[in-house]
């Protein structure tokens, strides 16, 4: 059964004004459960309003959301347990740590939730460990952190709300190569284990295309594309037109194929190796 | 003589309670030729970005010394004059733009120099056909894509017509259209303005244009030279965690594999290239 599904949805800012601007236009998609979705589009194409549907913080204008098949407004004064269900990482989240350590502010979203001190704390250091960050810094000020191991430790806090569904606007924006592997790796493991759903939000085409099982892109508000990663990084010029790219990688195994030699399109350089070494190595043999 | 000259720069931060920071610079020393296209790379914390805020006075060294045009930064009269030389961009455009119009924006620094009317006039105007944003001179910054607003924030520096730009990761926020548009505007004022450019990045593919590429780790210069020679470096980057181009990395990878195969491929072009040869269309 689908977790998450939209039907019709869109959302007009100031409906019914003059001013009316439609920012997702009639988007119908369907996410099973343990998906690893890649939400891509280019700056102001709807994708931070889309997400924002998903968790009720944005009420349709028309069209549904449902979450494992209710209407998440049916009740609207129950809108709030579904920001439960539905975990959201804003951008630059490391800007919204507040309380006095870090184990305090991961146990924030938890006990906000109503579970008791010592369950909170339970699930915090569970999440904690999940992003990487060591039994030591838990009792420091967050301001004591890194800027990377603070961007961890507020993506600790919607994990430790443990949402069967956990929504990432641009985890990675900043950080440095390392850092941003090191965070789609944990990201990926907690997805493994926990075996719920996660939506990326990146403008990082590398990112999504190491990530994600399925690519959504969306261009003026509208779902242009929902497939398989590797088929929609297979569109090269598609995604040109609407002002997105695919990985470096993707597109020197595009050029091959267009110059007319057998390789398919590689996601990764693990997997361009794989693909390009069994032909580079019967050539070599065929030559002597 | 360099135009930007770093001699021996040590740098802390402040620590708690005017305790003395951990030391963040040990010792680094850096010539920037004038018209120069200088990527700076290397991990968050490795001192990059201290290092580029030397560069216009707004971090000053607290062992060595900052040349800029020959102006020490340490002489608190020479400021105005080292800042207008050497301008600063910065992450976040929301965080830079200043007025509620762009053309407004760009003729903020000039105003602030003294600049008579008539040749701030003059000067907005060049600066924003420069960055291809002239058409866009009555709108709202806000009403502007990642990429614009860059290309806004870019404007108000060349308005005060500096010899020098530091960019400090100028696309960590942009979509890949808005990376392109700010790229290829940095490098037309480099070619043609023959205004000097130090960028620091954390996108490989961004660096491989730069006339040199210098690798900061913990505080220390850890390698420098063409993006050519830097890029033949993989093992060495791999060991301290740093990226490459995945053209430079896929090539690497067959390499290792016994192929005879290119050191330093930057880029798609030459990754086909160096490849095609060794491929069979069977």
């Amino acid at each position: 059964m689908p977790v998450i599904e939209t039907k019709n949805l869109t959302f007009t800012y100031g409906a019914g004004t003059p001013f009316g601007k439609t920012a997702v236009n009639d988007i119908s998609i369907s996410i099973e459960r343990g998906e690893f979705i890649g939400l891509i589009g280019h700056t102001g194409s709807g994708k931070s309003t889309f997400i924002q549907t998903l968790n009720g913080l944005l009420r349709p204008t028309s069209g549904k959301v449902l979450l494992n098949g209710r209407d998440i407004w049916a009740e609207p004064k129950k809108i709030r347990a579904v920001r439960f269900k539905v975990g959201m990482v804003f951008q630059y989240p490391e800007n919204q740590l507040f309380e006095d350590t870090v184990l305090k502010d991961i146990c924030f979203g938890p006990g906000n939730m109503g579970l008791s001190a010592g369950e909170a704390e339970k699930r915090a250091l569970k999440a904690a460990k999940a992003v990487g960050l060591t039994d030591d810094m838990l009792p420091k000020s967050p301001f004591e952190l890194s800027g990377g191991e603070k961007r961890r430790a507020a993506i600790a806090g919607v994990m430790a709300m443990d949402p069967d569904v956990l929504i990432l606007d641009e985890p990675t924006a900043g950080l440095d190569p390392n850092g941003r592997d090191m965070l789609l790796k944990q990201l990926s493991d907690y997805h493994r284990v926990r075996r719920n759903t996660v939506i990326l939000v990146s403008h990082s085409m590398e990112d999504i295309a190491k990530a994600a099982d399925r690519v959504l892109v969306m261009d003026s508000g509208k779902a242009v594309m929902f497939d398989k990663t590797e088929k929609v990084f297979a569109n090269g010029g598609e995604l040109q037109k609407i002002g997105l790219r695919v990985p470096q990688i993707t597109e020197i195994t595009l050029r091959l194929r267009k110059d007319g030699y057998n390789i398919r399109p590689a996601l990764t350089v693990e997997q361009a190796v794989r693909e390009l070494l069994p032909v580079m190595k019967k050539r070599r043999a065929e030559n002597g | 003589m360099g135009y930007i000259e770093a001699k021996n720069v040590v740098f802390s931060y402040e620590g708690h309670e005017n305790e003395k920071g951990a030391e963040v610079l040990h010792g680094v020393s850096l010539d920037i030729e004038k018209g120069e296209f200088v990527a700076l790379l290397g991990h968050n914390g490795s001192g990059k970005s201290t290092l580029a805020k030397h560069f216009n006075a707004m971090l000053l060294p607290e062992g060595g010394k900052v040349y800029v045009d020959g102006l020490d930064t340490m002489d608190d009269s020479l400021k105005t004059e080292i800042r207008q030389r050497a301008g600063l961009v910065l992450q976040n455009p929301d965080n830079q733009l200043v007025a509620g119009i762009v053309e407004e924006d760009v003729a903020f620094g000039p105003e602030n120099l003294g600049v008579p009317p008539d040749e701030i006039r003059r000067r907005v105007d060049d600066a924003l056909k420069a960055v291809e944003m002239y058409d866009y001179r009555l709108s709202a910054p806000y009403k502007l894509s990642g990429g614009q607003k860059q290309r806004i924030a870019i404007a108000g520096i060349i308005a005060m017509h500096p010899d020098c730009i530091i960019l400090d990761e100028p696309t960590a926020m942009l979509d890949p259209m808005g990376r392109e548009e700010v790229l290829r505007t940095i490098h037309k004022l480099n070619r043609e303005n023959g205004i000097t450019i130090v960028l620091i990045t954390h996108y490989m593919d961004e660096a491989v244009g730069a006339d040199r590429v210098v690798v900061m780790d913990s505080g220390k210069i850890l390698l420098q030279g063409t993006p050519r020679e830097v890029f033949s470096q993989v093992e060495l980057l791999k060991r301290h965690k740093l990226d490459v181009p995945q053209a430079t990395e896929l090539i690497y990878e067959l390499k290792n594999e016994g192929f005879d195969l290119p050191d330093g491929v930057l880029d798609i072009d030459g990754c086909v290239a160096a490849l095609e040869p060794l491929l069979g269309k069977g």
